[in-house]
């Protein structure tokens, strides 16, 4: 097995380590630096529990090597949170109720975070759509898309607040 | 409308009071058994059965082996040295750790491989499976082959055993039913099959097992809904190489969804514990997702016959029901030991239907065992569905609408409590303002127009009418028990010198908001402010005693006992409270938060001043401290139910169906957060739709799964779940101290029928009566295509 040094920007720090040349980027993430909030719940790029972003893009971590994401740049549930402050969508899952077991909570939320940057106005069929890729067992989804109809309202409120 | 007998501020039974739990969840901070890593700690993976029935000629461990950083392969000859190859099931059945000869359903677990790291372990399971060679044997798939003359011994292990039949049970009495039918006027049959499914939910299982060999003490993170009785059972199961109860400490840390997946022992968990055991190292067990589909236990599969005799003029009088239960190898579904089809005999439901008598078989075929939960432990699902169909089977051949039909045969308000023909004492119910509010909320008459002009014109639209009552909260001691250990549940509760309290439980969350409503139920019962209320439950070494979170049982036993150990307290309280204010315990009066002296409300102690008395002033011959454990047996079951509504179209064309509208009227008696309820109910209504459309674990006729991952077995994403529209009435359990009565399974319960009913609506006037689920597009493109509206 051939191993590769690689570099990666997470969450704003450049982590270099030594990885296989199989290793998945879910497992990089998870059990070599212990950014555990990234999770897995299936083998297939089905549930999207693993989903991550890259260069801002959303990939699902499960299905991409970590040396795929040598010299690039990767944003995680860990990181969303900045200097003390919630991310609107953060504030939108626990105001809306928009999460049981937590378990798909990070995925959707990254999901979430490309959806609003490239749609800041999404209509209810818009964000159905957008994350059809991640699977809740628990919620039923109603109150998830209102988690993100809160985090859009609260964004453009910022915004207008900025301008 | 929800009445708050408390502050905002203590934020009591009745507000939406945000999850306390989210804090961490929202920030990736949640601590799942994957997300557990130890110093030293190995891996493991498992080699898996290609064939549904086959005898295993031949292990040869030595190329898994020969792999650098391999450790050891487990088969069942080496648990066999232990006696650990085979385990009991909660049924009492017996069920293979690893086989030692034969293999009895694809997928199953054949030896297990210990290595420093996840991708070393599977490179070895991938040789090792090129390695065991099968003589493979034709398995029995279909159950109703099972019982055939020439069908194979599938259990040779189990003494006397000469056919595949696991047990007969029946309720209900025979000859007044046989009476009933054979009298009755009017009588409709269906054949009504509920497919196998599995919970799925989107965390797997595992753990992570680690002996400490200098203290022997065994410590299990582990994926639990049930952990107490977990330890007992290794206690008993493993007791004879050394692992005794007060060593074995099992940690349900927080559960990526249960559903009643994660109720029952399986073998890798015991695999783990054994290579910990032996190695004397950390050892994680985390299966993937095409392990947990395939070989995790099933929920449902029953064939059942269901016939319902009525008056001409609509008046129930006799429901028989035949049930095939196609068990896999073992019964190891997961139901009170007294109940081996689960509380099945709630299949009258919510009419008043003077005789019933229901029968089932259950058989061994060469599937995976299971029969447990899909959010919905115990066969209510089942009897919800065949009473549910039927009716609406009887009104279609009436030619009654289905609502009517219902409002005639409703269990009345003023007959609760209410004993139904199958013995259930049901506690309280008013069936109809429920019916009529989602009537009203839906639009039913409107509705019903609409389906007649776009008949006429040849466009499809059902509407689907279900009308469920539930049974949860298991359960009274004198007749539940699992295991032998009785079902009660448990809360030990301590308020700190300042006023603060932590509270612990029996229970375990797997995403219900227990850590917010049992401190809710607290903050009402002692007027403690429920953020400073910390809950705390999985971990076996610090909670007390409990059978776990299954079943909606969690609020009926535990809140009941979170309530009680509050009584105590507040009991207590008031012997100090009287102490400080120098009167007598009698004249004092309670409101949440203080006693006042009657009639002089301004001299007053707060709960904060009398838990800090408690540890600094009690009166002398007192003990100190304020705390209370209350173990709760509950006098009775609690019945929840509800009237949900169904609007489908059906493109006449392409058979595509879209759920247009979908409106749920519970009742769960009084409500402890009534956000947390909704988000339950939501969640439940989409695994009801679930079941109904998309959901079935395929097996061809060699037992080889279909669609055993996610790219082929179909969870709704949120473009398939429609807009759950919501409402309440309130009937309160008049035993539980509460009033509360449990409601997360309600909706899947009551959701399914709702959507068949719906489709079978819509296809009624081509003369269709009856649909499986999942009722699918093909299913109903064939009928189209059958009756002459697809040509």
């Amino acid at each position: 097995m051939s191993k590769h040094s690689i570099t990666i920007e997470i969450n704003g720090e450049s982590f270099t380590r030594e990885v296989d040349s199989r290793k998945l980027l879910i497992h990089f993430l998870r059990d070599d630096l212990a950014l555990t909030g990234t999770h897995i719940g299936c083998d297939t790029s089905s549930c999207g529990a693993c989903t991550i972003l890259l260069n801002g893009k959303s990939i699902k971590a499960c299905t991409f090597f970590a040396v795929q994401a040598n010299n690039q740049k990767i944003e995680t549930i860990e990181g969303v949170e900045q200097g003390g402050q919630l991310h609107p969508l953060q504030e939108g899952f626990h105001q809306e109720h928009g999460l049981q077991c937590g378990f798909c909570t990070p995925g959707m939320i990254m999901r979430g975070k490309e959806l609003l940057e490239k749609n800041p106005n999404p209509t209810e069929e818009e964000i159905r759509w957008g994350i059809s890729g991640n699977l809740c067992r628990c919620t039923g989804y109603s109150n998830i898309i209102k988690s993100i109809q809160y985090a859009a309202n609260k964004l453009n409120e910022k915004q207008e607040e900025a301008a | 409308m929800i009445m708050c007998k408390t502050s905002k501020e203590i934020g009591g039974m009745g507000h939406s009071l945000k999850r306390k739990e989210d804090a961490r969840f929202i920030r990736g901070l949640g601590k799942y058994t994957d997300d557990v890593q130890l110093p030293g700690m190995l891996y493991m993976d498992i080699a898996r059965s290609p064939f549904a029935y086959a005898k295993i000629k031949s292990i040869d461990k030595s190329v898994a082996m020969e792999i650098p950083g391999v450790l050891a392969v487990i088969t069942g000859e080496d648990l066999k040295q232990y006696n650990l190859h085979w385990m009991p099931t909660l049924m009492s059945d017996t069920q293979m750790v690893l086989p030692t000869d034969t293999v009895m359903y694809q997928a199953q677990e054949v030896a297990a491989v210990i290595a420093t790291d996840r991708y070393i372990a599977a490179d070895a399971v991938q040789a090792l499976e090129n390695s065991i060679e099968y003589d493979s044997m034709k398995p029995i798939i279909d159950p109703h082959k099972a019982l055939d003359a020439d069908a194979p011994l599938l259990r040779p292990d189990k003494d006397g055993k000469t056919d595949n039949h696991i047990w007969h049970w029946q309720t209900g009495d025979e000859e007044a039913t046989e009476k009933a039918f054979s009298e009755a006027e009017v009588v409709v049959k269906e054949q009504v099959y509920i497919p196998r499914i599995h919970v799925a939910s989107i965390e797997t299982c595992g753990c992570v097992a680690s002996y400490e060999k200098a203290e022997g003490k065994l410590t299990v993170w582990m994926t639990t809904q049930a952990p107490h009785a977990i330890r007992t059972v290794i206690a008993l199961v493993a007791g004879h190489v050394g692992l005794s109860e007060e060593r074995i400490r099992i940690i349900s840390p927080d559960i990526g969804g249960g559903f009643g997946g994660k109720v029952p022992v399986y073998p890798g968990y015991v695999i783990a514990i054994a290579a910990s055991f032996l190695i004397g190292k950390p050892v994680k067990w985390i299966e993937d997702r095409s392990e947990n589909l395939q070989a995790d236990s099933f929920a449902r599969d029953y064939h059942m016959t269901v016939e319902l005799a009525s008056t001409k003029e609509g008046k129930m009088t006799g429901l028989r029901i035949k049930t095939l239960a196609d068990h896999g190898y073992t019964d190891a579904a997961a139901n009170p030991s007294k109940f081996p089809s689960g509380l099945f005999s709630i299949v009258t439901g919510s009419y008043d239907i003077p005789t019933a008598f229901t029968e089932m078989d259950a058989v061994y075929t060469n599937k995976p065992p299971g029969g447990v939960a899909y959010r919905c432990s115990f066969r209510v699902t089942e009897a919800v569905h065949a009473i549910e169909r039927i009716t609406d089977v009887l009104a279609q051949k009436l030619g009654r609408d289905p609502a009517d039909l219902r409002f005639q045969n409703f269990i009345q308000k003023d007959q609760f409590p209410y004993r139904s023909a199958l013995g259930w004492e049901y506690d309280s119910g008013d069936y109809a303002p429920a019916l009529r509010m989602a009537m009203d909320m839906v639009g039913y008459e409107e509705l019903r127009k609409e389906q007649a002009e776009k008949r006429a014109r040849g466009e499809l639209m059902g509407i689907g009418i279900s009308s469920f009552t539930e049974i949860v909260g298991a359960g009274p001691s004198k007749d539940f028990d699992i295991l032998g250990i009785k079902m009660f549940d448990s809360a030990e509760v301590r308020i700190h010198p300042t006023g603060k309290a932590i509270a612990r439980f029996g229970t375990k969350s797997q995403g219900q908001g227990h850590e917010t409503t049992y401190a809710q139920i607290l903050a009402e019962e002692l007027g403690i402010p429920a953020m400073h209320i910390q809950i705390e439950e999985g971990d076996t070494d610090t909670a007390p005693y409990g059978l776990g979170t299954y079943a909606s049982r969690s609020t009926p036993t535990a809140g009941a006992a979170a309530a009680k150990a509050a009584h105590k307290i507040r009991d207590k309280a008031r012997k100090i409270a009287a102490y400080l204010l120098e009167v007598s315990e009698e004249d004092l009066e309670w409101e949440p938060g203080k006693f006042f002296v009657k009639g002089a409300p301004e001299r007053s102690k707060t709960i904060q001043d009398i838990a800090f008395a408690a540890y600094t002033n009690h009166p002398q011959g007192m003990e100190a401290g304020l705390e209370a454990t209350h173990y709760y047996d509950p006098p009775n079951l609690t019945f929840p139910f509800g009237s949900y509504i169904c609007v489908m179209d059906i493109d006449p064309k392409t058979a595509e169906m879209k759920i247009r509208r979908f409106v749920a009227i519970d009742d769960c008696g009084n409500i402890i957060n009534p956000m947390i309820v909704t988000g339950q109910i939501h969640g439940g209504l989409a695994m009801g739709i679930a079941p109904a459309m998309y959901e079935e674990l395929i097996y061809d006729d060699d037992g080889n799964i279909l669609n055993g991952t996610f790219m082929d077995y179909l969870l709704p994403t949120s473009v398939e779940t429609p807009n759950w529209e919501t409402g309440h009435t309130i009937t309160p359990s008049p035993h539980h101290p509460l009033g509360a009565k449990g409601v997360a399974e309600s909706p899947t319960v009551g959701a399914p029928p709702a959507v068949a009913n719906a489709v079978v609506d819509a296809l009624s006037h081509l003369g269709v009566t009856h649909v499986d689920i999942p009722v699918t597009p093909f299913k109903v493109w064939q009928i189209l295509k059958e009756k002459g509206v697809i040509s």
